[in-house]
């Protein structure tokens, strides 16, 4: 099955436009595509939840594409009736979708309020930003615990570190730009943090999957806002990797759903969101394999960031462009 | 009586309509007031925070490097957030030219004021409130305006708006339904004070002519004024009636005792037989007239008695054995026994002098009915409930006759030569009733007339 479904994904020439997918999985044994998902989310993580959601919806078939998060929004907002269900980790790029029209409303009662903006984009995971570290390539360095230690480490360490430190590229990821903005606004030493791994050479990513990649196989010692689902996944089969919370705030995230207003198949996306929001609720690892929501953290400062209109502060043109210069002067000051 | 009565309306209706009509009006009134005050204290709560967020925003413009440059704060958007999950929109403009923001939102032309200009619009269908205002930053080029205008959508305030409603509407329902309860309580009330003068009037005795002393609302008090005048006068003018009537029997009977003995003494001696037979037609006439003068005079006593008797322990057998050894001679006279059957003691709560006058008049009417030798029977008992009952042997009550002989003046085929005035049949009665008792006339088995009273 898994073969095939491959085989077509490799043998179909995207239809439409030239898109590149990371992605493109079909779900479901009919060959009419009845629901098409865009997300941003690793198909492993999707894929227990889609299976789920066929068996008790038979004669579905799920196109599932994946791409990142700042393409997928502009993706999304340039044909928005050729997806049904929009999945993505960019908080504020999904706020400014439905602020601007393109989500459908849904009745979700059971849905905790918080997690949920204008009926109309849900937030089905609670996911920090956490500092992965290599513990065999970082030696018998100390541990860091919070940025204030990785800021000592590296400036302790200069040489150690040299090219061994990534983090998200805020310009390329609609994630990397959300944990960014919110770690800035939170406290500075997010700058300070920027400014030393600029003096160490750090790589910038796309995507927390080759981030992670680079961590396993020792290229990297430290990564700095990875999400911390992805990398504890992997830290399961690698034991070299740990995934530290920062103690004094770790950054939350929440992966949020949408259905497009003009979707082809509403009612059936309609049913899927319900079904995503139901097997989260759930709670069974196995169907649902994200991080679960969560609403109070036993630590005071860590907090999911609000599903409110201020997300789209820093999508302002004039505010992305003043954050990302300050951000290219504090990393890329060596390019 | 009511029933003579030309009603129109009913004062208590008119009353409880006017006053629920009124309430139902100041409910709607009500209505209408809070929710517009509810809808624009809203719109001004709204404004005021769209206010706040557009001048953070206009606050933060600067000019850097030559270029206008807005790093406006998380705070400015976040202080929008509200319960209904609003959309926001913003503009931020150079002059003409927009700087960043939603292009469609496009500056109204006449914002270069001070002050902030408050604009709906509407998105896709949605209605929007904007705020926008503007600033002029001086460069080194000369002077530059900014503008920035933030709209947002009203689902918070048409929630409130529509929650404010409902509880508006229940406050309004309810007090509409306690004035109304009020009102119908006045109303009744306020009849409920003239029906009950009207049941206190209706419920008193018919010689009752004593002015109304219970307070009565000042409204009411020209009403019950004159019709306490009205009773008074009517009260008056009877007293002086009975009296009059008492004093004339008086003042006839004096003088009619005196012609009487005089025409007693010429008869003595008067010798021819046509001189004497006027003489003794005379006396007749003479005793007939002040027999009626008597019973005038009594009818007057009872009727004044009546009102206002003097109750105190009356033992109808003591009562009568004094009556009946007074008037034994003229039953001697006539050979007529009369026989008593007394059931004592019989007590009861009463004016003597009345009981003595009825029972007089009744077995004064027996002997003077009943043929000579025969029996009268004056029979007391006291079960089922006291009563009297005088019988005689005469030819009784002609039966047709029996239903009118009580009233005044009233005389019966019978009555032959007899002298009679009328009224002792109607003194009984008047003396029954005031004691709260009845009279009946019956005729006996065996022939002759039996009145009873029973108390
Ligand atoms: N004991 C009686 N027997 C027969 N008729 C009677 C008797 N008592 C009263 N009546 C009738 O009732 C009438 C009214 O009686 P009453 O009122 O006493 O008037 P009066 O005796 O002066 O005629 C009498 O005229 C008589 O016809
Ligand atoms: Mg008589």
């Amino acid at each position: 099955m898994r073969y095939i479904v491959l085989l077509i994904a490799l043998l179909t020439p995207i239809s439409g436009s030239a898109q590149e997918w990371e992605d493109r999985r079909l779900f479901g044994a009919s060959d009419q595509i009845s629901l098409t998902i865009l997300s941003s989310t690793d198909t492993s993580f999707f894929a227990p939840i889609i299976d789920d959601f066929i068996a008790s919806n038979p004669n579905t078939s799920v196109e599932y594409l994946v791409t990142g998060t700042a393409d997928l929004e502009r993706t999304f907002r340039a044909a928005p009736d050729r997806f049904d269900v929009v999945i993505s980790s960019a908080m504020d790029l999904q706020l400014k979708l439905t602020n601007d029209g393109f989500a459908a409303p849904i009745l979700a009662e059971d849905h905790p309020e918080w997690a949920q903006w204008h009926d109309r984009l849900f937030a089905f995971t609670s996911e920090p930003a956490a500092i992965v570290i290599n513990r065999r390539t970082l030696g018998d360095l100390p541990i860091p615990q919070s940025r204030q230690d990785l800021i000592e480490l590296l400036r302790g360490h200069p040489d150690r570190f040299q090219g061994r430190v990534g983090t998200y590229d805020v310009r390329q990821s609609g994630l990397g730009y959300l944990f960014a903005t919110q770690d800035a606004r939170a406290s500075e030493t997010y700058w300070r943090l920027m400014e030393v791994m600029g003096r160490v050479g750090a790589k910038l990513y796309c995507c927390s999957g080759q981030m992670i990649d680079d961590l396993r196989q020792g290229k990297l010692v430290v990564a700095y806002n990875v999400l911390g689902s992805y990398a504890r996944k992997q830290a399961e089969t690698s034991g070299d990797l740990l995934v530290i919370l920062p103690s004094d705030f770790p950054i939350t995230m929440m992966r949020t759903v949408l259905v497009s207003e003009n979707a082809a198949n509403p009612r059936r996306a309609e049913s899927f969101v319900r079904h995503l929001l139901t097997v989260q609720a759930a709670g069974d690892p196995k169907v649902f394999p994200l991080p679960p929501l969560v609403g109070d953290y036993d630590n005071e400062a860590q907090r999911n960031i609000n599903l409110d209109p201020a997300l789209m502060t820093y999508l302002d043109q004039m505010k992305r462009e003043a954050f990302v210069r300050e951000w290219e002067n504090a990393i890329v000051q060596d390019e | 009586m009511t029933a003579d009565v030309i009603v129109s309306g009913s004062l208590r209706n008119r009353l409880a309509f006017i006053l629920t009509g009124g309430a139902a009006l100041l409910a709607v009134i009500l209505y209408v007031a809070v929710r517009l005050l509810a809808a624009q204290v809203a719109q001004q709560g709204q404004d005021n925070i769209l206010n706040a967020s557009m001048s953070s925003v206009l606050d933060t413009a600067l000019i850097r490097d030559g270029r206008v440059t807005v790093d406006f704060p998380y705070s400015s958007l976040s202080m929008l957030n509200t319960a209904a999950d609003d959309r926001v929109f913003y503009a931020i403009y150079e002059g003409e030219n927009l700087l960043s923001g939603y292009d469609w939102l496009i500056l109204p032309r006449d914002v270069l004021s001070e002050r902030t200009h408050f604009g709906t619009t509407t998105f896709r269908g949605d209605p929007l409130r904007v705020a926008t205002g503007s600033r002029v930053l001086i460069g080194s080029d000369g002077p530059r305006t900014v503008s920035v205008s933030i709209a947002q959508t009203q689902d918070a305030l048409s929630d409130t708006l529509y929650s404010s409603s409902r509880s508006v509407a229940f406050l309004g329902l309810g007090f509409f339904l306690m004035s109304s309860a009020l009102a119908l309580w006045a109303a009744s009330t306020t009849s409920g004070q003239m029906r009950r003068l009207a049941t206190s009037v209706t419920r008193r005795g018919p010689q009752d002519l004593s002015p109304v002393t219970k307070p009565v609302p000042s409204e009411m008090a020209p009403l019950v004024g004159s019709l306490n005048t009205f009773m008074s006068r009517l009260d008056h003018t009877l007293s002086q009636s009975e009296d009059f009537i008492a004093e004339a029997a008086h003042r006839i009977r004096t003088p009619l005792a005196t012609v009487r003995s005089h025409a007693e003494a010429t008869l003595q001696r008067v010798d021819r037989t046509e001189n004497r037979k006027s003489l003794q037609a005379m006396v007749r006439a003479i005793d007939e007239s002040s027999r009626a003068a008597g019973q005038l005079l009594d009818h007057a006593m009872v009727t004044f008695r009546a009102e206002n008797l003097e109750v105190s322990e009356v033992d109808l057998a003591d009562l009568l054995d004094e009556l009946v050894l007074s008037m034994t001679p003229v039953a001697e006279m006539k050979d007529i026994t009369i026989t008593m059957t007394l059931d004592r003691p019989a007590t009861l709560q009463g004016d003597a002098i009345l009981l003595q006058n009825a029972l007089r008049n009744l077995i004064d009417n027996a002997l003077k009915y009943a043929p000579a030798e025969t029996d009268v029977i004056v029979r007391v008992s006291k079960s089922p409930s006291l009563s009297v009952s005088i019988s005689d042997g005469g030819q009784g009550f002609a039966v047709d006759e029996i239903e009118t002989l009580p009233g005044r003046f009233v005389r019966g085929k019978n009555m032959g030569n007899k002298v009679g005035s009328g009224l002792g049949l109607t003194i009984a009665q008047e003396v029954a009733i005031a004691h709260g008792g009845k009279m009946t006339l019956s005729n006996r088995k065996e022939g002759g007339a039996c009145v009873t009273l029973s108390f």
